[in-house]
């Protein structure tokens, strides 16, 4: 067993774990945070993509233990205020808007995705929504009210003149 | 899909981590994991040891020598892939990341890792070995120095050292005028290539093509150079490209799948062998001399 220590929306979940523990699992049965979803467990849907230190990365195919010491937000820390204020985020509330889901099982995995583009790449194109999101597999919606939900949320979060987190860099435009 | 239970090491220098795997016949270096997890979790793989290079500071580095741009095991996809270095000196390898997985494989995987694992699909590997790469690995205290159009032997087969550690990959620079093309057929985007191609021409400051480099992938049981060099003889138009890629592409040995046959892909492969070489040279025939 190893100690690990991470810090999950903000909040520092310390546990003895096996090597071989996910980090998926870590988040689904340590720290208890159920909304991020297991679909394959081997890398190939995108359901359970979590942001490490900013990146978007598929949390079953990262060790807990590689993890440690790591900053990462799961889907219940992507509302206001780290998700404590109850509030959806701008992403969540244009996949509402947008009928972006279904049944809904991939799309905590496609928000965090798009969170991710979105830090990165305020003015996105449509190509670059479906590279960002070309991970996530979704059975119901066909991917058309996806890829619109996330260019209304870019459309969105530039209307409302949004400052990006400290130290992630909003100024970078695609040429 | 829970991998079977394993040690876990997490070594400061490569010293260490060689160690580490002299003392465990069944240890396995982890580096991105993109890899190596889907195998453990689909116990395909099982090590008794993984050894977490992640924390070897040296590793993360890409440096430029005199002649190549040198990335270290740990740089990670993402980061090379938006590396100034790679994209002024190793443009084809840039070209190829863009097909490499996706985003969130990409933010973890690594340019070392996709070599040392030896997907026949790999676009990493179909550049080190179209380029002639040096792979280097550390066996105890030693470096051990492979050349990429000699490393690969079969479908994530390699003659890389079973108790050695990848410490860098040494892509050549390119020369001042050249030109390169990446393309590839997949069922759909991030998927594995059915067939892939790349290619780079190095010119002189007289704009006389100096050295044609051609690879395909995807098609056999890795990835292979293709004996294009009748074409330094031509001015490079597009039916000495055409004729010299068919006939080269015939000594390729290439496997049928439940995804195409073997016939299917060799045709691809020449199809998108001839676009990549006609890429690269287009680039320079419109770009002026740097």
């Amino acid at each position: 067993m190893i100690r690990v220590s991470i810090e999950v929306n903000d909040k520092t979940v310390t546990a003895e774990v096996e090597p071989r523990l996910t980090l998926l699992d870590f988040i689904r049965d340590v720290a208890g945070l159920k909304g991020t979803h297991a679909g394959c467990e081997h890398g190939v849907c995108g359901a359970c993509t979590v942001l490490v230190e900013g990146n978007a990365i598929r949390s079953c195919l990262v060790l807990a233990v590689q993890a440690d010491e790591q900053e990462v937000i799961s889907i219940e820390g992507v509302g206001g205020d780290l998700g404590r204020s109850g509030e959806l985020s701008i992403v969540q509330d244009a996949f509402c808007e947008a009928h972006g889901l279904q049944c809904g099982y991939c799309t905590p995995g496609m928000v965090l995705a798009a969170e991710a583009l979105l830090a990165d790449t305020p003015n996105p194109t449509e190509g670059d929504v479906r590279e960002a999101i070309s991970g996530n597999i979704c059975r119901c919606t066909g991917y058309v009210q996806i890829v619109e939900a996330v260019m209304l949320a870019a459309d969105r979060l530039a209307n409302r003149n949004y400052k990006s987190k400290p130290g992630q860099n909003s100024d970078q435009t695609r040429g | 899909m829970k991998p079977v239970n394993f040690d876990y090491e997490r070594p400061r220098t490569i010293d260490e981590a060689c160690e580490l795997l002299a003392s465990n016949s069944n240890a396995r270096i982890l580096a991105g994991g993109q890899s190596l997890i889907p195998m453990l979790s689909m116990r395909l793989s099982r090590p008794s040891l993984l050894i977490d290079i992640a924390h070897i500071k040296d590793l993360s580095e890409i440096v430029a020598t005199d002649t190549h741009i040198e990335i270290g095991a740990m740089v990670r996809q993402a980061v090379a892939k938006n590396a100034i270095m790679i994209r002024e000196y190793i443009p084809l390898l840039s070209k190829a990341l863009h097909h490499v997985g996706h985003p969130p494989t990409r933010a973890r995987g690594t340019v070392g890792g996709s070599i040392a694992h030896a997907d026949p699909s790999a676009e990493i590997a179909l550049v080190a070995v179209t380029l002639g790469a040096e792979i280097t690995y550390r066996v105890g205290c030693d470096d051990h120095m492979f050349d990429a159009t000699e490393f690969f032997i079969g479908p994530m087969l390699t003659v890389a050292p079973p108790d050695g550690c990848l410490v860098k990959v040494g892509f050549p620079k390119t020369s001042k005028i050249c030109g390169t093309g990446f393309y590839e057929v997949a069922p759909r985007r991030s998927d594995y290539a059915l067939a892939s191609a790349a290619a780079q021409i190095n010119f002189d400051s007289k704009g006389a093509a100096k050295t044609i480099r051609v690879g395909v992938g995807s098609i056999g049981d890795f990835p292979e150079r293709l004996d294009v060099d009748h074409l330094l003889k031509t001015d490079l138009n597009d039916e000495s490209i055409v004729a010299t890629v068919e006939t080269a592409i015939t000594e390729i040995e290439t496997v049928d799948d439940l995804h195409a046959s073997a016939e299917y892909r060799k045709r691809v492969a020449a199809h998108l062998a001839v676009k990549a070489l006609q890429t690269a040279r287009d680039e320079v025939r419109e770009a002026p001399a740097k």
